[in-house]
């Protein structure tokens, strides 16, 4: 659970967390074979149109909920069993205390609800006087160690056997060693009597099925079972967002939960429960079983046009297995009680904004999570929202207010720029490195080299140099983006270059500005908005072909976000729609359109790898045209280990959280170096800032290229 | 459609990368025989692995004790086949038992079943278990040995849809999809058979 007051305390819990050995081992394992186990679970069958059916499905049921309630319930009476309904989390366990009393309960056994740790049920029946023991085995140690869950599937994964085996050894009070197959038959024997005598048990529910007043439960261990089949009263306790209207809709979900949480075809057990079933210890021979559904603010959240996709989690737990940050941190530094992408969302709705402010800026908005979630949800752009909320309800730090300040007016920002080219002057090296980090830097930033300012930027080069086209096969215009407009203007024009000698007719409006994500990313949603119009104003989408960028960022920015952003303003939006789809990034544009030939280039068979920026390879789905332009350029492409993973630029998240870009910065650079290549290609300009400055600490002779570049130096 | 043939591959393909142990069987007798001779073969009690004698509490090892004999449960059988296994086990010297479940807690050694269906596509067995002895004897034991008629094996879940219907219509209802034996990964994510449920589950796939 997280406890921080501020970002201060929470860094600090961050950077222990950091120093587990033992936690940063089990998560990379998973990481790896997580995403393996996944794609192999899924192989051969539509993903993509099985997640938006789901979505599809659950939108339709979010909807619906009230009278899907009204439905569930009558079912679900006329079966014999007692509907209760419960607005908060307090009410719930309320209820539930209150069944356990009239019913004359003492022991309850438990099988895994996440639903019941969100209303802390445990805490309040055990201060009504009930023994409370969780029977999923994670769940169980866990809750001898009077922690939280570090996962939604796995919650002891943060714990090692032989602190397993320590524990076992207190519990049982006869020494255990630790060995997995032996702890897992010890909690085996030692649950076996708490089911004996258990007079309640207590699940969740991953279905309630409206059709029928049925729910579903799916598990491995197969507790449930035991739980629901052992002692005489059985209570579930789910939230609205677990209703659906059919069987059917229950089974499609039960194809993807399971393949995605761990990258099983199906759980062990699935369960199915209907009407107050045989249970011989019951004086009626049946049993009293009762369904407690909870709202606790989900009925509010689904009336939100944004937020309403929240109803569509199904709890597997994929987007913390995908998360690079979680994957450094674990659930006890992301998420409250909820963890990884989705917890940072929920943490906002069920615990509040206190428990919220300092995870939400934990993202780094790579998209993994976005890309597998089974319900198809847009956790970062929820997540930024949250961001921005709480910014807004609490006031905007310093520096995210300045920024977006600056970026809204370009002439200031773009003097400011140029002006930082002769206040850099005294600490610039000849490599294009500034030699000692400028002061508003902490040493925690020191694991990377910052590049200087660009003595002329891409904007002046143009006026002079652009290239005239007399026959234009394509007429584009060049969105350049700050980085490659004031830092890196080579990598725009060998972009230039390649267009020319392929007929490509340009234009470089020049009232064009910053993309807007870097203010965006920090909570500042109106800088953002003004940011888009700006650019929207600046561009004449029907004008041209394409709108072209070697900024994967600004793309997926400009592409997706741009017509959301003026959604409310509808001749703006036709506009961003139109200038939407002209978007697209150097690579599709120069392999998919121009269709350039490898006769064109100079083959050299140097070795050059690859690194995906996240917003070009699941922001924009583009995976085949980089990889295929390496090879046609005349290099010789060598596939690098987690080469879609991000590389830890992730803009502003690396100034906040240094520790964490350094970590995943570590990584990237480790699994290039290990390709034995002397060059390593990209196509996002932000990435090749953090790839190139880290590789310069380390003092490597691996050399960061735009694709563009190399395509320019090697063409014939 | 997948013929009969190619159904029957499928779920045994998929039924054994879960640790399923498939076996195909002629007839009703063949399986009562490989229930005996499972019997027979197996360990006393599975959790010795755990060491019974000093490392569980003394509550935990009081409930073990309670167990002296080998245990078949057989719950749900017609009364022929069953009057048949009764027979065969007390010749072998086990305890058969159909009902009681409750008091054999501690351990039944084999749980022996009948699957309704057959669910490729997973290696999923569907057994409906209306009655408490059948989740039981299912659960509780350390085997589980299920036959499944060939005919029962249907493509996927959407299949069996409309027969689960039927039954979660007909009120009450306790419907579960087993595949493979009881299984966590909580510990350091290591693969461990048998944490609540059985340590083994033998599909007997039955001509038919
Ligand atoms: S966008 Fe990336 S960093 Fe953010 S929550 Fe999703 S996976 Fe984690
Ligand atoms: S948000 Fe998506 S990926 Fe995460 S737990 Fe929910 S359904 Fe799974």
């Amino acid at each position: 659970m997280q406890k921080a007051n501020d970002l201060k305390e929470y860094r600090e819990e961050l950077r222990e967390t950091l120093g587990n050995d033992f936690l940063r081992t089990t998560l990379d394992n998973f990481a790896i074979a997580y995403r393996a186990g996944r794609a192999n679970a899924f192989k051969g069958m539509d993903v993509r149109g099985l997640i938006k059916e789901i979505a599809d499905s659950k939108d339709e049921a979010a909807r619906n909920a009230d009278a899907l309630y009204r439905e569930f319930k009558e079912n679900a009476e006329a079966a014999g069993i007692h509907v209760h309904f419960a607005k908060d989390g307090d009410e719930a366990n309320r209820i539930i205390a209150k069944i356990a009393k009239d019913a004359d309960c003492k022991k309850i056994v438990k099988s895994k609800s996440m639903t019941a740790e969100e209303t802390l049920l445990n805490h309040d029946l055990e201060d009504a006087g009930l023994e409370v023991t969780e029977t999923d085995l994670g769940e169980w140690i866990i809750q001898l160690r009077h922690e939280g869950p570090s996962h939604m599937v796995m919650p002891a994964i943060h714990l090692s056997r032989f602190q397993v085996g320590d524990l076992f050894t207190e519990v049982t009070g006869k020494q255990q060693d630790s060995e997995i197959e032996k702890l897992v038959k010890v909690a085996r024997r030692e649950l076996r009597q708490k089911y004996v005598e258990a007079d309640m048990g207590i699940t969740g529910a991953n279905f309630a099925i409206a059709e029928t007043g049925s729910i579903g439960l799916v598990t491995n261990e197969g507790n449930a079972r035991l739980v629901s089949t052992l002692p005489r009263v059985h209570v579930a306790l789910m939230g609205i967002d677990k209703l659906l209207p059919n069987l059917h809709d229950a089974l499609r979900i039960l194809k993807v939960l399971p393949r995605n949480a761990t990258g099983q075809a199906i759980t062990s057990y699935v369960t199915w429960i209907t009407g107050n079933n045989e249970c011989l210890a019951a004086e009626d021979g049946k049993k009293e079983i009762h369904y407690v559904v909870l709202d606790n603010g989900r009925s509010e959240l689904i009336k939100d046009p944004l937020f309403s996709q929240v109803n569509r989690c199904v709890r597997c737990g994929a987007c913390a297995n995908v998360c690079p940050v979680y994957r450094l941190v674990g659930g006890h530094k992301m998420g409250h009680i909820y963890i990884g992408a989705i917890g940072l969302i929920l943490t906002y709705f069920f615990h509040g904004k206190d428990k919220a402010k300092n995870l939400v800026q934990n993202c780094i908005n790579c998209e993994a999570c976005k890309d597998v979630c089974a319900g198809g949800i847009d956790l970062p752009r929820l997540i930024k929202e949250i961001h921005a909320r709480i910014q807004d309800e609490d006031g905007h730090p310093l520096p995210s207010f300045l920024l977006g300040k600056v970026l809204k007016n370009r002439k200031l920002f773009h003097t400011l720029l140029r002006t930082a080219k002769w206040g850099q002057k005294p600490v610039a090296e000849k490599d294009g490195f500034i030699r000692h980090l400028p002061m508003i830097f902490s040493k925690e930033h020191g694991f990377r080299a910052l590049p200087t300012i660009a003595e002329t930027p891409f904007r002046d080069w143009w006026k002079e140099k652009r290239p005239r086209v007399a026959t234009p096969k394509y007429r584009v215009a060049l969105f350049s983006g700050c980085v490659q407009d004031f830092v890196y203007p080579e990598q725009m024009q060998a972009a230039v270059d390649v267009f020319a000698a392929n007929d490509v007719a340009m234009e470089f409006p020049e009232e064009q500005s910053c993309c807007g994500l870097p203010v965006q990313m920090m909570g500042e949603t109106k800088a953002s908005r003004d940011v888009a119009v700006q650019n929207l104003r600046a561009f004449e989408p029907e004008a041209y072909d394409y709108i072209v960028t070697l900024c994967a960022s600004c793309a997926a920015h400009l592409k997706h976000n741009y017509p959301k952003l003026v959604m409310d303003k509808p001749a703006l939006k036709l506009r961003a729609d139109a200038f939407a789809a002209k978007i697209i990034d150097y690579s599709s544009f120069v392999n998919d359109v121009l269709k350039v030939d490898a006769k064109d280039f100079t083959q050299t068979s140097e070795k050059a790898t690859y690194h995906a920026p996240c917003h070009l390879c699941r922001g924009l789905d583009v995976h085949d045209a980089p990889r295929q332009l390496i090879e046609k350029s005349g290099m010789e492409y060598v596939e690098c280990a987690e080469e879609e993973v991000c590389c830890g630029f992730g803009g502003t998240f690396s100034m906040k959280f240094p520790e964490l870009s350094a970590e995943l910065l570590k990584k990237k650079l480790d699994n290039v170096e290990a390709t034995g290549a002397d060059t390593l290609l990209t196509d996002c300009p932000g990435c090749i800032m953090q790839l190139r400055g880290g590789l310069k600490r380390r003092g490597s002779r691996v050399q960061v290229k735009h694709v563009a570049e190399v395509m320019s130096k090697n063409k014939k | 459609m997948p013929s009969k043939e190619d159904l029957y591959q499928k779920f045994v393909e998929k039924a054994e990368l879960v640790s399923a142990k498939v076996t195909s069987i002629a007839n009703e007798d063949d399986a009562l025989k490989y229930v005996i001779n499972l019997c027979d073969k197996k360990e006393a009690c599975q959790l010795m692995i755990s060491g019974c004698e000093a490392d569980l509490s003394d509550k935990a090892e009081a409930l073990c004790d309670a167990k002296q004999k080998k245990v078949i449960a057989a719950p749900g059988l017609n009364e022929d086949l069953y009057k048949k296994l009764a027979a065969q086990s007390k010749k072998a010297g086990f305890e058969c038992i159909s009902e009681g479940m409750r008091d054999h807690l501690a351990g039944v050694d084999i749980g022996f079943t009948y699957a309704e269906y057959g669910i490729a596509d997973t290696g999923t067995l569907m057994l409906d278990c209306p009655s408490e002895e059948m989740r039981l004897a299912t659960m509780v034991s350390e085997f589980h040995v299920c036959v499944l008629p060939k005919s029962k094996i249907k493509a996927n879940t959407y299949a069996v849809e409309k027969m689960m219907l039927t039954r979660m219509k007909k009120t009450p209802d306790y419907l579960a999809f087993i595949t493979g034996p009881s299984r966590t990964a909580d510990i350091e994510r290591v693969l461990a058979l048998g944490v609540h449920g059985p340590l083994e589950l033998h599909i007997l796939i039955m001509e038919d």
